[in-house]
């Protein structure tokens, strides 16, 4: 039967507007959905195995630049259930080596039209970044990163502490503090974002491009023969796709198990957590490697705190003590007006580090098989870069300049790409 | 908090440990090729589930020991004294 209400428009949901919000106040009428539920289909062009930022961003990008829309997105849990639904959000491009500025700073690009594109507010808040440095070695790795940014045209720059001091009027920049302030490096297009609309915003433009979104079918075998990918195994039952990616994050190396695939990749835990709302008084988002800290205020007032992987690999996300108890010494430290506010919640996810603390993105020994993993503490911000340039690795077969760097192959060539410096606690 | 029962000193807080990581055999340095030599730096099994793993005691006895932990819920079934990291 027609359906009066959908006619004259184009398929998938309404768009979001102020007047729909107007209209659906006054009506009472229940929004949409904002993706459907299909029917799983014995096989697809493309299955992509994981429902985070990385697995719809690709299939998004795969339906809107190339137009493959037989395209599967495959999440044992629920979509964003992974790491993008647990990180904290922050959005920067101040990286280390010229690899990895460039590739970050294309995700920003990406990120700054992305609620327009997506038609979905996003909330990107760019509200600057502080890497603050506590000794002469900091000072002069950030002031080569410094360098390096501006030679690849992002804005980032060495700060000294009477300009933190206006930045941050919380922060203890004297010298009796435990770990004296010596500067920082500044990165004004850096900033947070509300990561549960990233992941909702690709998953509902993904969906009305004709990609299929299945939650709670969780992906068991892979099946390869003659070296080439012919398919995947689920708990729903067997699909037949000659490309499947891999972007399961934490979980990476299991899934590529299944594939005969070898990853240089180890699970770590990584914890985070959130105090009562306070009013906005914290303009930019402050890390400290040295006190393993970072902290930023979202929209509603509460302060994120987030810090270094737990110190031993495990797939288990329960919290922990001891993390809380560094947190809050590590946090008094930088800002002591804060010893009244309470925390909130505190919670886990799971990161897949890498030995150079840089992705492993494009083809693996397996034909057909692809991987976009190794997103350890910092992947959310390359959801957006991450996903044009595996969907044009996959639509093409050759592998993009900008992620040229970071291909499975440079660990036994002995080609590490060496992002520590930059990526270890700021996420 | 998570207990490593330590052969020498008991059952103490993991915190006391350093996690030194998934026992694997390393190739004799002279006689390796290049690609084995990589995969022992960078390869891990990365279980999920049981598995032997080194630690070392830096705030006790100072010894290392090789510990069986089950890695998604951190249960940890028996630890006894390992190779020191010379014979490893
Ligand atoms: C506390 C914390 C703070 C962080 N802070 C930041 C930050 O500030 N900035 C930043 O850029 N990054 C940050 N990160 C890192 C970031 O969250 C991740 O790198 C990123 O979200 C990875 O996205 P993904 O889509 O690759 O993986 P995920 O979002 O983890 O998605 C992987 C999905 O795969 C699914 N899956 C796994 N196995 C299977 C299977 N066998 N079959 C089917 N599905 C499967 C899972 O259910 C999961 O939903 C943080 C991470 C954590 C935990
Ligand atoms: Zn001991």
């Amino acid at each position: 039967m027609v359906d009066v209400r959908r006619l004259g428009r184009r398929p998938g949901p309404a768009r979001y507007s102020a007047v729909a919000l107007l209209r659906h106040g006054v009506t009472d009428r229940a929004w949409e959905p904002a993706w459907r539920t299909r029917e799983l289909r014995r096989r697809y062009d493309v299955v992509i195995v994981g429902g985070g930022v990385h697995g719809l961003a690709t299939a998004y990008y795969l339906a809107r630049n190339h137009g493959i829309t037989d395209v599967a997105v495959l999440d044992k849990g629920y979509l964003g259930g992974g790491g993008s639904g647990r990180n904290t959000a922050i959005l920067r491009s101040n990286y280390l080596t010229p690899e990895g500025v460039r590739f970050y700073d294309r995700s920003l690009e990406l990120y700054r039209g992305l609620a327009a594109e997506l038609n979905f507010n996003v909330m990107f808040s760019r509200k600057g970044h502080l890497t603050l440095a506590h000794s002469d070695a900091s000072l002069r790795t950030m002031r080569w990163r410094a360098e390096v940014n501006k030679v690849c045209g992002v804005e980032s720059d060495v700060i000294g502490p009477s300009d933190i001091k206006r930045l941050v009027p919380h922060m203890d920049i004297t010298d009796e503090a435990r770990y004296p302030i010596l500067g920082a490096l500044y990165h004004p297009p850096g900033g947070i974002i509300r990561h549960d609309a990233v992941v909702w915003g690709y998953a509902r433009a993904a969906d009305s491009l004709g990609v299929h979104l299945h939650q709670d079918t969780e992906v068991t075998g892979i099946d390869v023969s003659a070296g080439r990918v012919t398919g995947v195994r689920t708990t729903r039952g067997d699909i037949a796709a000659p490309i499947v990616v891999n972007a399961t994050a934490g979980w990476a190396t299991l899934v590529a198990d299944m594939a005969g695939v070898r990853l240089p990749v180890q699970t770590f835990p990584l914890q985070a957590a959130v105090t009562e709302p306070v009013k906005p008084f914290l303009r930019t988002v402050v890390v400290s490697g040295t006190l393993h800290v970072y902290v930023s205020q979202t929209a509603r007032g509460e302060l994120v705190f987030g810090a270094s992987v737990d110190p031993f690999a495990s797939y288990s996300t329960r919290g922990s003590l001891e993390f809380t108890e560094g947190l809050a010494a590590h946090v008094l430290a930088l800002m002591p007006a804060l010893a009244k506010l309470r925390l909130l919640r505190q919670w886990a996810g799971l990161c897949d580090m890498t030995p150079d603390f840089a992705p492993i993105m494009g083809p693996t020994g397996v034909d057909g098989f692809l991987v976009d993993v190794g997103w350890g503490t910092y992947g959310f911000k390359a959801g957006p870069v991450a996903g044009e340039t595996m969907a044009e690795c996959v639509a093409t077969g050759r592998t993009p300049d900008l992620i040229s760097a970071f291909g499975l192959d440079r660990f036994a060539q002995g080609r590490l790409v060496g992002e520590k410096g930059a990526a270890a606690v700021g996420h | 908090m998570i207990l490593l029962p330590c052969p020498w000193c008991g059952p103490r807080d993991a915190e006391e440990f350093g996690y030194v990581g998934e026992m694997r055999a390393r190739p004799h340095p002279v006689t390796t090729t290049m690609k084995e030599w990589r995969d022992y730096l960078y390869l891990r099994r990365n279980v999920a589930g049981w598995t032997t793993e080194r630690w070392y005691h830096q705030m006790g006895c100072r010894r290392y020991l090789l510990v069986d932990r089950d890695t998604t819920t951190n249960e940890v079934r028996s630890a006894v004294s390992g190779p020191d990291r010379q014979k490893s």
